[in-house]
């Protein structure tokens, strides 16, 4: 196997409070081979933005990375200081945001920002700056790229900003792009032009993908392998299809079930009952068992790690020797 | 654009119609000038004549034009105490005053925007508390303190600067400059000092607040997130989205510190317009108070709409609302 472009182990992100440490992020390990599109999946709270965020170093304080390592190709990252991880940002991973419409700055044209962006990634002058802009913004598909340069970020529409914000992303050809929710704060009929352009740059390119989004529909058209996130931690992990066809963890099989399909004819949508544990009320043993239809009395004492089935690994006692032994 | 600027320009001359009428107001309900233009033997007959010469017999509509017309050329009539035209009193008086104001001015950005970074950026430093605190000092002291603290200490203990006047002016044509001379450009420095410390600590609570402000916002995390140098962040995409309510408070308060000048002037005997108003008050000379009020309201409109001009070509947003 080649050697993955971003590799997480055991990561924890804390955030300290007057009321006690709050664990954001407990025990994630993720990889994501060059080239490759990794979902990420999980209702909002789940942890997968701040994996994201931990990833790039950004994440705001007093929020920290307490435990384990992040590698880019080999080499860590979670350990530089902001002059190491500046060199990192942009040029080695890229990220894309949200909203669009406050991702970029408005006092600054598109074009300021492109060319600024460029000049610090590869040291050329101005004018070779600006042809490299030119054609970031023709290959992300903005009509009329010499003129709409000169814009500001107001005279874009969302669609378009996106279309812009993920040129400002890829300019400086990154290995790896965080994609946090980039199609959520679209229209419907915009979202798919937008993963699909980002699907078809990140193919071109060669450049690996981790998409964060709370979205099924988004992962199954987009990702090739899809990690399933739940009050931190993973559930599961596996190649798309496999994951979508035969989900293993009784989470993921309730998001699936939540999904309606044109094909099967259902009168009625299957739902999680309940909702994610608040960070300060994680239930002991595996967080998902107060929902689970399938917990036993191992799943409230002891908490399950991902462990290899199949083509993916699950974090389930169903899958790890039943939920009644231990 | 041009629109804007016809409305934001049609706005101001309104404002100043405005008060050029009460500047003639004063005219005429702070006693009657013929009283105080001649002396107590003046005859009847002369009385008549002049009052018919400064056209006090016109119809009240008529006298206000009259008023609105020679102020727009300049001239606000001879000042009651000596004699001399009024406009070239102020004249006289107006660049000591802009000089100390700009100097002022220009050191509290100079100063201040730096500092507003620093403790927006270093937020909870002791440096950041230590000029937090300071700048509590600096806002409440009033200036004149400022200026005799100043005075003392550099003056009269250190003797290595002037505690008076202007110094030696150059003249050019008619403007009377003390920043060519070494003995003018040593005494701007401590009545500058002390008239822009309040507009430092100003400036720099200002430009703190909004840094924090815009430093929350996504812009801000997706320039680092592409990996733009931490100076590039703070001082480009940051600060410029501070600038708006900075340019404000600046533009507004150089008609403060003109005002505030009178205190500091009085303090450090400079020979600006301030000290020309206290005179004026004390002698109940109404052409040049009434020339004061209109030349300072002059000044605060035109920086006003100067000011909102320049929004506009800082924020591409306003430009746009503008032209629509």
């Amino acid at each position: 196997m080649t050697q993955p472009v971003l590799s997480v182990r055991d990561l924890r992100v804390e955030f300290p409070t007057r009321s006690g440490t709050l664990v954001a992020v407990d025990g994630v390990s993720l990889d994501i081979a060059p080239g490759e599109i990794l979902g990420v999946v999980g209702e909002s709270g789940a942890g997968k933005s701040m994996t994201g965020m931990a990833v790039l170093g950004l994440l705001e304080p007093p929020g920290r990375i307490a435990a384990g390592e992040v590698r880019l190709a080999g080499a860590r990252i979670d350990n530089l200081d902001e002059r190491g991880l500046e060199r990192v940002r942009g040029r080695e991973i890229g990220a894309i945001f949200q909203d669009p419409l406050t991702s970029l700055n408005p006092v600054l044209s598109i074009g300021d920002q492109l060319v600024e962006t460029i000049r610090v990634h590869t040291r050329c002058d101005r004018r070779t700056a600006r042809e490299q802009a030119v054609a970031a913004l023709t290959a992300v598909g903005i009509p009329a790229p010499t003129t709409r340069i000169d814009h500001f970020p107001h005279q874009f529409s969302g669609g378009m900003r996106q279309r812009v914000v993920i040129a400002l992303a890829l300019c400086a050809n990154p290995k790896l792009v965080i994609a946090d929710e980039p199609t959520t704060a679209l229209d419907v009929s915009i979202q798919a032009q937008i993963t699909a352009l980002l699907k078809r740059l990140c193919k071109e390119h060669g450049t690996a993908v981790m998409l964060i989004t709370h979205d099924m529909g988004v992962i199954a058209e987009t990702a090739d392998r899809v990690a399933v996130m739940y009050a931190g931690r993973l559930a599961e992990v596996g190649p798309v299809l496999d994951v979508i066809r035969e989900p293993r963890h009784p989470y993921t099989r309730g998001l699936m079930g939540s999904i309606p399909s044109l094909r099967s004819r259902v009168d009625e949508l299957v739902q999680i009952d309940g909702s994610m544990p608040r960070l300060d009320r994680m239930p002991p043993g595996c967080a998902f068992h107060p929902r689970c239809p399938d917990a036993g009395p191992r799943c409230a004492r002891e908490r399950p790690d991902p462990h290899p089935v199949g083509t993916g690994a699950v974090a389930c006692w169903l899958e790890q020797g039943g939920v009644n032994g231990g | 654009m041009l629109a804007f600027l016809v409305k934001r320009t049609a706005n101001a001359a309104l404002v100043m119609l405005t008060v050029a009428f009460m500047a003639f107001m004063i005219f005429r309900f702070v006693g009657d000038p013929v009283e105080m233009m001649l002396n107590e033997q003046a005859t009847q007959a002369e009385r008549a004549e002049l009052r018919e010469r400064l056209g006090l017999n016109d119809g009240f509509a008529m006298q206000f034009v009259r008023f609105v017309t020679n102020a727009l050329q300049g001239d606000f009539g001879i000042s009651y105490r000596n004699q001399q035209d009024v406009m070239k009193l102020i004249g006289e008086r107006f660049p000591a005053t802009f000089e100390l104001v700009i100097v002022a001015t220009i050191l509290s950005l100079v100063v201040g925007i730096p500092l507003g970074v620093i403790t927006a950026i270093h937020r909870d430093s002791w440096l950041s508390d230590t000029l937090q605190m300071t700048s509590i000092v600096g806002v409440s002291l009033p200036s004149f303190v400022v200026g005799i603290v100043l005075i003392l200490i550099f003056s009269i203990t250190l003797g290595v600067l002037p505690a008076f006047g202007r110094g030696d002016v150059v003249q050019l044509g008619w403007w009377s400059t003390g920043v060519l001379t070494p003995s003018g450009r040593a005494a701007l420095v401590l009545p500058a000092i002390s008239l822009s410390l309040f507009q430092i600590t100003l400036v720099m609570r200002l430009v703190r607040a909004e840094m924090l402000e815009v430093l929350r916002t996504d812009f801000i995390k997706f320039a680092r997130a592409r990996g733009l140098p931490a100076r590039l962040v703070n001082f480009r995409h940051a600060l410029r989205n501070c600038l708006m309510p900075v340019i404000t408070m600046t533009g507004m308060q150089i008609g403060n510190l003109i005002a505030f000048a009178l205190i500091t002037e009085t303090v450090f005997q400079w020979p600006g317009m301030g000290m020309l108003f206290i005179q004026a008050v004390t002698f109940v000379d109404i052409p040049v108070m009434a020339a004061y009020l209109v030349l300072v309201s002059f000044i605060f409109v035109a920086i006003n709409t100067v000011v909102d001009i320049t929004y506009a070509v800082v924020d591409p947003r306003l430009r746009e609302d503008a032209a629509r």
